[in-house]
């Protein structure tokens, strides 16, 4: 196995708890992707697609095409739409070269099973999310 | 011998040059000259066939070819019964592999290496794809113009676009310590008899680990396969090892001389005349330590890719494959483009966790023909787009029911049809992204269930909506009556 591919997820905070065995099965069981600068990578309206959690780059969540995020390296998107199946409600753009794990739709819900602190470190930060969206609507 | 003038393409300058004589770089060389587009074809090897010359060792292929088929020989919708041969407007270049196998034993519809082997020389006679052997790739430099120039042992070739189809065929070991002490997949020794009575670990549970173990059950006393990720055989068609190599697995799975195990290997060390191989286990955590005579590595291959680093290619898959574009171009150095099994770098959509046919020459032959086509175009060749006759409905359910390569490339390559009746094949990933007049895309796809449904998406005043329809069990849209209705509302 490559050893800087699991180092690299290993400094993921997602990925914080899971054993080193554990880290090479996810590495040779998901693909890693890579994206050029302005590539869509969630399409609004279009189902089937997966998680992403970004090893390299940014990521701009675009709504109606006006920016509604950015995201860096070790956050994820595409969770919410391969847990409940439902399309994306906004596009993902990569606003530079775009280096992620892929985790496709079908496979989020078994991934989630055989590791759970990943499922953990995901609640927490969706958690923190939705902290900062009250607050900022409070 | 003859002198470097005698053979083709003598060094110099090119719009396009395809470095490969495998099926990647055969189809490519044909599309781009029924396109008009000049190109030079160079090839290391002294004759036509790529990996298919050493690989697969013991076992056949994988894919098929059916000598007898519903559909006639030589016809396109035969292409889904013949996976092996390349594709050509002349008749007689077609099912090229199908016919070598006609003069075989026919006990299987899956060729042997030698079969694939003459099916690909038949294919470049037949074709008339001309090919200067004995020529190398060396090293690769940009011009300040954005010009590419390949360094080969017979010269430098100066081109505007490079079309890299030389397989993934680069031998590539994990990792592991003490690995370096024992042959990869592609360098065992083929005389079976030499595993008798031995006992063997392959590390890895893909496709080349189970071709070995099929290969060496007969002769080994037990075959041990170690990787970190179980085998999943949910979906037949989505699983990580063929219908054809999983005798081993069941072997396994009832009980008898071979285990397959899920671990991540710590270190593989000299014991006595063998190896002991220490691994931690994945999906039932543990410690294990398993010996044996042999070990082999068959942890894949990668890309040749050389200096193509040096000018910006990126890489995934540990440094594997080339990332890519959807039409096949590196997603980070322009000009650079690849055919055959590195297009597995342009993912495509992976709707529903469904990847693309690209890894192997069913899939790519068909990425292959869109490469020439966009190429010319990038060219500036004006190439006409073929317009249908008569309703565009029909015209819709006919394709779902026998287009060969959108039902070889599930939900990455699709049918698109402009309202203006202009038609064309084009991978999905462009067509959802792309500006341009109202049109309906046709796909065919699949899920994680493994059912197959033909999936029509529609663009309009630049947003791309998705229409999926339901599937048939004959598989036949032009027939059904709900299939008719539905397109009909959707275009």
């Amino acid at each position: 196995m490559n050893g800087t591919e699991i180092e690299s997820l290993a400094r993921l905070a997602l990925f914080a708890g899971l054993s080193r065995p554990q880290l090479e099965a996810i590495t040779h069981a998901y693909d890693e992707e890579m994206f050029p600068e302005g590539q869509r990578i969630l399409r609004k309206g279009l189902t089937g697609a997966g998680l992403y959690v970004i090893l390299d780059g940014v990521a701009t969540i675009v709504l109606n095409d006006s920016e509604i995020a950015r995201l860096g390296r070790g956050e994820f998107f595409g969770e919410v739409s391969s847990l409940l199946g439902d399309a994306p409600t906004a596009d993902v753009v990569a606003s530079t070269a775009l280096r992620c794990l892929v985790i496709p739709e079908p496979k989020v819900e078994e991934f989630l099973l055989a590791n759970p602190p990943v499922a953990l470190n995901m609640l927490r930060a969706e958690a923190l999310r939705l902290s900062e969206t009250l607050q900022w609507k409070g | 011998m003859e002198g470097i003038a005698d053979r083709p393409f003598p060094p110099g300058e090119y719009p396009v040059v395809v470095v490969g004589s495998g099926p990647g770089g055969l189809q490519t060389s044909y599309s781009l000259s029924r396109l008009g587009v000049e190109h030079a074809v160079l090839s290391q090897d002294d004759r036509p066939g790529g990996m298919f010359r050493r690989w697969p060792i013991f076992e056949r292929l994988l894919s098929w070819s059916e000598t007898e088929a519903v559909a006639a020989r030589g016809t396109a919708e035969y292409e889904l019964h013949d996976q092996n041969s390349l594709l050509a407007d002349e008749p007689g270049a077609r099912a090229c592999v199908a016919e070598v196998m006609l003069g075989g034993d026919r006990t299987y519809i899956v060729p042997t290496r030698a079969e694939m082997e003459a099916g690909m020389a038949a294919y470049a006679e037949r074709a008339g794809v001309a090919v200067r052997y004995g020529c190398s790739w060396e090293s690769t430099r940009r011009e300040d113009d954005g010009s590419l120039v390949l360094t080969t042992s017979d010269g430098e070739y100066r081109c505007r676009a490079a079309v890299f189809a030389l397989g993934v065929t680069e031998p590539w070991k994990s990792a592991i310590p003490g690995v370096e002490d024992v042959p990869h997949y592609a360098d065992v020794d083929r005389a079976k008899e030499r595993y008798a009575k031995l006992d063997v670990i392959v590390i890895g549970k893909r496709n080349s680990a189970f071709e070995l173990a099929d290969g060496l059950e007969p002769w080994a006393r037990r075959i041990v396969l170690i990787s970190p990720r179980p085998v999943d055989t949910s979906v037949v068609s989505l699983s990580t090892v063929r219908v054809r190599y999983m005798q081993p697995l069941e072997h396994h799975q009832i009980g008898g001389g071979t285990l397959a195990l899920d671990a991540a290997i710590e270190r593989i060390e000299r014991y006595g005349d063998g190896f002991r191989v220490h691994a931690s286990g994945t999906t039932r955590p543990g410690e294990l330590v398993v010996e044996a005579d042999v070990v082999i590595a068959a942890t894949g291959f990668r890309a040749p890719l050389r200096d193509l680093a040096d000018l910006g290619v990126a890489t995934v898959g540990q440094g594997r494959i080339p990332a890519l574009t959807p039409f096949w171009e590196s997603a980070t150095a322009p000009g650079i483009y690849f055919a055959g099994n590195a297009t597995q770098g342009a993912a495509g959509l992976r709707r529903h966790g469904v990847g693309s046919s690209s890894a192997a020459v069913h899939g790519f032959r068909y990425n292959a023909r869109l490469l020439a086509r966009h190429l010319a175009q990038s060219l500036g060749h004006d190439i006409l787009t073929a317009r249908i006759e008569g309703g565009r409905a029909e015209h819709l359910l006919s394709v779902l029911t026998t287009a060969p390569d959108i039902w070889t490339q599930k939900a990455y390559l699709a049918h698109v049809l402009a309202e203006d009746g202009s038609a064309e094949t084009v991978p999905l990933a462009y067509f959802v992204d792309s500006v341009g007049p109202d049109a309906v895309a046709a796909t065919i796809e699949m899920n994680a269930s493994g059912q197959v449904y033909p999936v029509l998406y529609r663009r309009r005043g630049g947003g791309v909506t998705e229409h999926v329809l339901p599937p048939h069990p004959l598989r036949d849209y032009r027939a059904s009556e709900e299939h008719r209705r539905e397109v009909a509302s959707i275009i």
